[in-house]
């Protein structure tokens, strides 16, 4: 399916948005009709692009939220960020109804694929959980029995995207653990305070590295980078450390 | 405005428009320091007339594309190799 998800021209198509529900203040799910749609890997990213009336265009790489199950639509998650020209107008202008072109899906490194055997351990920062979300979902979808641990870190409760369903999934999905780390402000009966990830959180929350575990970082370059060296120092092989880097705010 | 730095996963769609492989999982051989490591890992600055993607480890460039309307430029000067993963026949 990868190579089927990658082959042949790679071309913009006009995707419409369906439906879009606010994940957080600042954090606004697209649910894209996007007709003749090849498929996806968990992990994988479109190129959206956008065109004003004076011809100028601007484009940006998008992770794919959603899993797929051989039809329906495909969303994205996008972060509205201060001084973003793209994403400011995904997030509070593009209205349903309205059309958008779109490329992809592209990029076969960070995916996840359900045939690994392998436990997986998730590290999101932020809006990283994009991605790592598409892999959890499509593990649901195919009811798999991977071992999925989650380490999430957010700045306070009300920056975690997908709350609701990641509390229902870790109940309904067999051997699904999600862990918060809050760095700014922690819920009420929170049993410690306000932190960062540290060799301790993964080393509690994580796998053994002797498990062999499948392990996908994605949030703010330092996020990434701490947490990968964290891996590798816990003695994980760095060949089973993939990691996806994006910039803006943390 | 500081420049958004992404790594080479951001790559996938410029460089799937003119590949029939996935690059950004290839492993490429960086001209400076002789690191080799895949192109998703490259760091990138994309708010460059082109994208510019940088060794993690030495800094230098090991990549860059350029997209004209008609044309695409890709500078590969720094690096030595580039080893893609073919299905086997």
């Amino acid at each position: 399916m990868a190579r089927a998800a990658v082959s042949g021209r790679l071309t913009w198509r006009v995707a419409t948005l369906a439906e879009a529900r606010w994940e957080t203040a600042t954090a606004r799910t697209l649910v894209l009709d996007l007709p003749d749609w090849p498929g996806h890997l968990p992990g994988q990213h479109v190129d959206v692009r956008l065109t004003a009336p004076d011809g100028y265009r601007a484009q940006r790489s998008y992770s794919i939220a959603s899993a797929w199950s051989g039809g329906g639509p495909v969303e994205l998650t996008v972060q509205r960020l201060e001084d973003g020209e793209v994403s400011t107008y995904l997030t509070d202008v593009y209205a349903v109804g309205a059309p958008v072109e779109l490329r992809g899906p592209v990029g076969g490194w960070f995916v996840w694929r359900a045939a690994q055997p392998a436990p997986v351990l998730l590290v999101a920062g932020g809006s990283g959980i994009v991605p790592l979300m598409a892999m959890i979902r499509a593990r649901g979808a195919v009811r798999g029995r991977q071992p999925f641990r989650l380490v999430y870190s957010v700045r306070t409760p009300d920056d975690a995207y997908y709350a609701g369903e990641l509390a229902r999934r870790v109940r309904d999905d067999p051997g699904l653990d999600v862990h918060y780390i809050y760095t700014r402000r922690t819920p009420e009966d929170w049993p410690e305070p306000p932190k960062r990830i540290s060799v301790a959180t993964v080393n509690t929350h994580g796998w053994p590295p002797d498990f062999g575990p499948a392990c996908f970082v994605c949030g703010p370059t330092g996020f990434v980078e701490t947490t990968a060296d964290i891996l590798v120092a816990l003695g994980h092989d760095p060949r089973r450390i993939r990691t996806e880097r994006f910039g803006g705010t943390s | 405005m500081s420049e958004v730095a992404v790594d080479g996963n951001a790559m996938a769609g410029d460089l799937g428009e003119i590949f029939a492989v996935d690059v950004t999982a290839a492993v490429a051989t960086c001209a400076g320091c002789g690191r080799a490591g895949v192109v998703a890992e490259l760091r990138l600055w994309v708010r460059a007339p082109g994208i510019v993607a940088r060794c993690p480890s030495c800094g230098d460039v090991v990549l860059r594309l350029v997209r004209a309307p008609d044309r695409v430029f890709l500078d590969l000067r720094g690096a030595t190799r580039l080893e893609l993963r073919v299905p086997s026949p």
